[in-house]
């Protein structure tokens, strides 16, 4: 192919970008003359390089549209069918080009008779139509006639043929171009940053100014020179004298020979540095100063106006709107703010994925619109600006806004989390799940979207540029995600730090803070059970040292990496998680420029990249990215770990704040605070103490139309003599227990870890809640105290039916709260404190209808349990639920590869029941 | 390939596959590099260490502006890390990318002809056949030939497989 030929090739693609854009404005404003000249002059353009380069198909379809066009142009009315066969027309030439291209110059066969045909039809409608209102735009058109014939002589030569009928002389575009001269910027969005480029080449390199000197002489001529090729020159003519075209692989290489240039000069200004009275002192800092503009010329060639990401987009949303059969203006803010090419490559896929996405489900329908009392016509806004070193791009629409019980529904449907742990968050933590992978709410999926592909390759595509992406979303009012991606890729500020001797780069993108920790200030490092945390602005963070997460630690012990009285602390924010990071010592900040790792280390996830510091040495950059996971698997093998303590009993599964469990704090009997689940509690009632009835040498209340016996939670106390009495109910099957406490404290989100076990019935063990040791109480005790057969009377009812369940979890305290539950559902229930136990007895012949099992526990976790129980013919159809604190979808799947036949969250108590009854039902259905 | 290089590429084709090898000791062993591959020998100096990298990986380091990889020859090779005097490396090039391999000395550059090299012993540790490309007999000692490719290509593909 010839450089011509590609040149035209680039050139056309770009103008039938604009064209696009162009002709979606035109539908809507079909009296602007200005917009109209624009299109018309650039498909007179293609359509005269085609005939000029010898493409006769290209150059019969430009031809056609042309002709269409000149008719509007002529004050024929502007239909929306009439533009949308133009649309395809260029679609068509698109995809003759892209086959032109791939063929290496050779034009397609094909025939485009029906769409010339189409054409042909419609500019004879528009001519009927237009008969009679064409008389005024007669006049300028013959005042432009003098200057012509001159020109249509030279243009007849390069054409080799008299201008066809429809065809317009070169002076009317002549005088097209020059009313549109202004917009000239708008038309080449290239212009201007190709106009850079010339400025910033200047100095580095002469040989561009050459070019520049031999452009201006060469562009005159050029301009005057008529013919087709003439004429295209002339197009971007008022400023080819200006601007060349530079190919990519040129900046990049001058790129990258900056980044080594900056390298260097780090380096010698470090030398420097060591030695005072340096006579390179004055030099240096003239090159240092050199080097820095240099550097941010050769950046802003790279620099881009976002708007050539969002170009195609008006086009995408017309086509959507007609499609969807919903009105939609799309509106552009900031289209010229600038960042690298690189990035702004990464960014259009998933750009126009979240456009579609709002236009298919963000907003209504036209009817639901007017029923909410809004405009009929919805809008899509694209907003772009800069913070900081970030762009921010929005994507906002002012449609239903994110439904978020649908959400909800379908991540308990999904089993991402539990019902309770969703009732639990809050909306924006629910709007989350979009991002979760394969989740969509559409209801059914449209040929636009819905698929359940979608955002989380979004997100993920923006993540891989170092980049973050959030929602923010008001029911009925509209949903807006915010990207936030760094300018540029190449070169990145990061923060030195150092940690286990060696030093390490952490991009400064994900940085929030440094916190500084000493034993006497503010903020100190504070420890639940072993796992380290500081509290920041009443929040909880995580922390873990960098040296225990690359593994670089090298005393005994591991968790005693983070000295608690003194310490850097860096807190770091990776999309929606936060987390700090100790280091040993924190260093300045530099502005480095990433050098991939060599392919042999390539696989680290912690390492984005490697670099040389100033000082000559090489050091790893962190990927933020890497380091969130690694911190979320540190957390869930800290979780193993400590559950082989025998009273480790409730963890957490993740050190971030939804492992925390919603406590009940009350006091009773003793000053200290006691605390009870509050997923156990059923209500939290206040009775007049005149209420409280005694009989049958116990006390009772009545409650909702029967007796409920109160319970103290030690032995002889009693309830108060005035006032009024707070106390907890737990209900269960019409059977309510009232729980006589002194006053009730707080609820609060807290982990439990149980750290010291009880010897006294009734109570559990102590945890530290809110900072303060606490006790857990035991329900499992007071239950019967209320009813004696509070777990035996169902056995009684329902006897035929009761079955036998083993329970194995090495936790005394899960023991001894499920099982009750367990029993009151009216199963019997022996528990086990682990497999072995679970072996033991079933290897002696005990029969049980089903086995629940817990999954994190010592020696054999629930899944080798499950399996080798599989394995076992005599258990092969034994139904297994798996009991975990750990719910996500991929413990769900491998529980059901392990053989469990339903997996269910500890805390959810209706689900375990569910569960067990569903297993049953589905046992009895098969044996009938 | 530079001037130098092609010349003796030239040259030994010319000399019935006489190739150089430069030599190097490594746990004081004899070993010999095709000096084609051999684009510098240096000083390792202020290594970075990669954490959880694999153990043979000593590090990163600048060498002229170019970060390269350094490979510890004695921990590739199994044998105890030397206790004292400065270690060397030499540079090669793979896959575009550069290495330094980490080794006790660099000894001379010997001229030997490809004939006369034997293959490994069939006893020859595993791990040390896996990279040795066949053995010279020297006087008085032997040389093992290293096999760069598959020096470098066998640690590529462990991580890789693991991924």
């Amino acid at each position: 192919m010839d450089d011509l030929l590609r040149e035209f090739i680039t050139e056309t693609n770009e103008s039938l970008d604009v064209v696009d854009v162009e002709l979606v404005k035109f539908e809507q404003e079909p009296n602007n003359a200005t917009i109209l000249d624009n299109i018309f002059r650039l498909v007179h353009t293609i359509k005269g390089t085609c005939g000029f380069l010898g493409l006769p198909r290209l150059e019969g379809i430009a031809h056609a549209a042309e002709t269409l066009m000149g008719k509007f142009r002529d004050g024929a009315p502007v239909t929306q069918e009439a533009v949308s066969l133009i649309l395809t027309s260029i679609d068509q030439i698109k995809d003759i080009l892209g086959e032109l291209e791939a063929a290496e110059g050779e034009e397609p066969q094909g025939d485009d008779s029906e769409l010339i045909g189409q054409l042909e039809e419609m500019s004879a409608k528009a001519d009927a139509a237009m008969k009679g209102g064409a008389a005024a735009e007669e006049a300028p058109v013959a005042d432009a006639e003098p200057e012509a014939p001159e020109e249509d002589a030279s243009a007849e030569q390069a054409l080799e043929r008299p201008l066809r009928p429809g065809e317009v002389s070169l002076d009317e575009l002549e005088r097209a171009f020059r009313e549109t001269e202004v917009e000239v910027d708008v038309v080449e969005p290239e212009v201007p940053e190709a106009e850079e480029i010339v400025d910033e080449v200047e100095e580095p390199e002469p040989a561009p100014v050459a070019v520049k000197a031999e452009a201006k002489v060469a562009a005159k001529p050029q301009a005057k020179a008529a013919g087709e090729g003439g004429e295209k020159k002339a197009s971007g003519g008022g400023v080819s004298n200006q601007s060349i075209r530079v190919a990519v692989d040129t900046l990049e290489h001058l790129m990258t020979m900056v980044s080594e240039l900056v390298l260097t000069r780090n380096q010698l200004l470090e030398i420097v540095r060591r030695h005072e009275d340096s006579e390179f002192k004055v030099p240096l800092q003239r090159l240092s100063n050199v080097t820095a503009e240099l550097q941010e010329g050769v950046m802003a060639t790279r620099m881009q106006p976002i708007g050539n990401a969002w170009q195609k987009l008006p086009r995408i949303v017309r086509d959507l709107s007609q499609e969807l059969e919903k009105p939609i203006e799309l509106e552009m803010i900031g289209a010229d703010t600038e960042l690298d090419r690189q990035v702004l490559e990464m960014i259009k896929d998933p750009l126009t994925h979240m456009v579609r996405n709002s236009a298919d489900h963000g907003l209504e329908r036209p009817d639901e619109r007017r029923a909410a009392g809004k405009a009929e016509k919805g809008t899509i806004t694209l907003a772009a600006y800069h913070e900081g070193g970030h762009i921010i791009i929005e994507v906002r629409d002012d449609g239903k806004g994110i439904d978020v019980e649908r959400v909800k529904a379908k991540v308990v449907e999904r089993g991402l989390a539990s019902e309770a742990e969703v009732d639990k968050m809050t909306d924006a933590q629910i709007h989350k799940f979009i991002f979760a992978a394969g989740f969509s709410t559409a209801a059914k999926v449209t040929s636009v979207s819905g698929r359940g592909v979608g955002m989380d390759v979004v997100r993920n595509n923006i993540e891989l540029i170092g980049g973050t992406v959030d929602l923010r979303s008001t029911q009925g009012k509209g949903s807006s995600f915010i990207i936030k991606i760094p300018l540029t890729l190449a070169i990145v500020s990061t923060l030195i730090v150092e940690a286990g001797g060696d030093r390490f780069a952490i991009p400064q993108l994900s940085v929030v803070e440094l916190v500084r920790v000493q034993t006497n200030s503010e903020h100190r490092i504070e420890r639940i059970k072993d796992t380290p945390v500081l509290r920041l602005r009443n929040k909880l963070l995580p922390l873990v040292h960098l040296s225990q997460l690359l593994g670089i630690y090298e005393g005994e012990n591991a968790d005693e990496a983070i000295d608690a009285d003194n310490g850097f602390i860096v807190v770091m924010q990776v999309g929606s998680q936060t987390f700090g990071v100790v280091v040993d010592g924190v260093f300045h900040t530099e502005e480095i420029v990433v050098k991939p790792m060599s392919t042999m280390l390539r696989n680290l996830g912690m390492f984005s990249g490697n670099t040389i510091l100033g000082d000559g040495s090489v050091i790893m950059i962190i990927d933020p990215n890497g380091i969130a996971g690694a911190m979320a698997s540190h957390a869930s093998s800290a979780v193993t770990e400590n559950q082989e303590d025998e009273h480790e009993d409730l963890q957490s599964r993740a050190v971030s704040g939804q492992s925390s469990i919603s406590l009940l704090l009350f006091r009773a009997g003793a000053p200290e605070p006691k605390a009870v689940p509050l997923s156990l509690v059923t209500r939290l009632e206040e009775f007049e103490v005149s209420k409280i009835e005694r009989s049958n040498g116990r006390d009772l209340v009545q409650y909702r139309g029967s007796l409920m016996p109160l319970v103290y939670l030690n032995e002889g106390d009693c309830h108060k003599t005035e006032g009024t009495q707070p106390m907890l109910v737990f209900s269960d099957a019409g059977r309510s227990m009232g729980l006589v406490v002194d006053e009730i404290v707080d609820i609060v989100e807290d982990r439990m870890n149980i750290e010291v076990g009880s010897e006294r019935p009734g109570i559990l063990g102590s945890a530290v809640v809110k900072e303060r040791a606490t006790e857990i109480i035991d329900l499992g005790y007071y239950l019967p105290q209320a009813f004696e057969d509070w777990f035996m009377r169902k056995e009684m009812d329902i006897e035929a039916l009761t079955k036998k369940v083993l329970f194995v979890d090495d936790s005394s305290f899960f023991r001894n709260m499920l099982s009750p539950v367990l029993k009151a559902a009216g199963y019997d229930v022996t528990t086990c404190t682990g497999p072995h136990q679970a072996f033991d007895l079933l290897e002696n012949g005990d029969k049980f209808h089903a086995i629940v099992s817990d999954i994190e526990m010592p020696e054999i976790n629930g899944f080798e349990f499950c399996e080798s129980l599989r394995r076992d013919p005599r258990f092969r159809n034994i139904p297994i639920l798996a009991l975990s604190s750990m719910v996500t979808p991929a413990s769900i799947e491998r529980g059901r590869q392990a053989g469990f036949d339903d997996y269910v969250a500890k805390f959810d108590r209706p689900g375990l029941i569910a569960a067990l009854k569903d297993v049953f039902s589905g046992e009895m259905g098969a044996a009938a | 390939m530079t001037v130098l290089e092609h010349k003796l590429n030239a040259e030994q084709k010319s000399a019935s596959d006489m190739i150089q090898y430069v030599t190097v000791v490594i746990g004081g062993q004899l070993f010999g590099l095709p000096i084609s591959q051999v684009h510098d020998v240096f000083v390792p100096e202020s290594v970075t260490r990669v954490p959880m990298s694999a153990p043979e990986v000593q590090g990163v380091l600048n060498l002229r502006g170019r970060i390269v990889t350094a490979i510890n020859m004695r921990r590739r090779l199994h044998l105890p890390p030397l206790q004292e005097g400065q270690m060397m490396a030499v540079g090669i090039e793979y896959k575009h990318e550069s290495y330094g391999l980490v080794i006790d000395t660099v000894g001379e550059v010997l001229t030997l002809s490809s004939a006369s090299a034997e293959p490994n012993p069939s006893n020859l540790d595993r791990r040390w056949a896996e990279i040795s490309g066949g053995v010279h007999r020297l006087d008085g000692r032997l040389m093992v030939i290293l096999d760069v490719d598959r020096l470098l290509g066998a640690m590529f593909t462990e991580p890789m497989a693991a991924a």
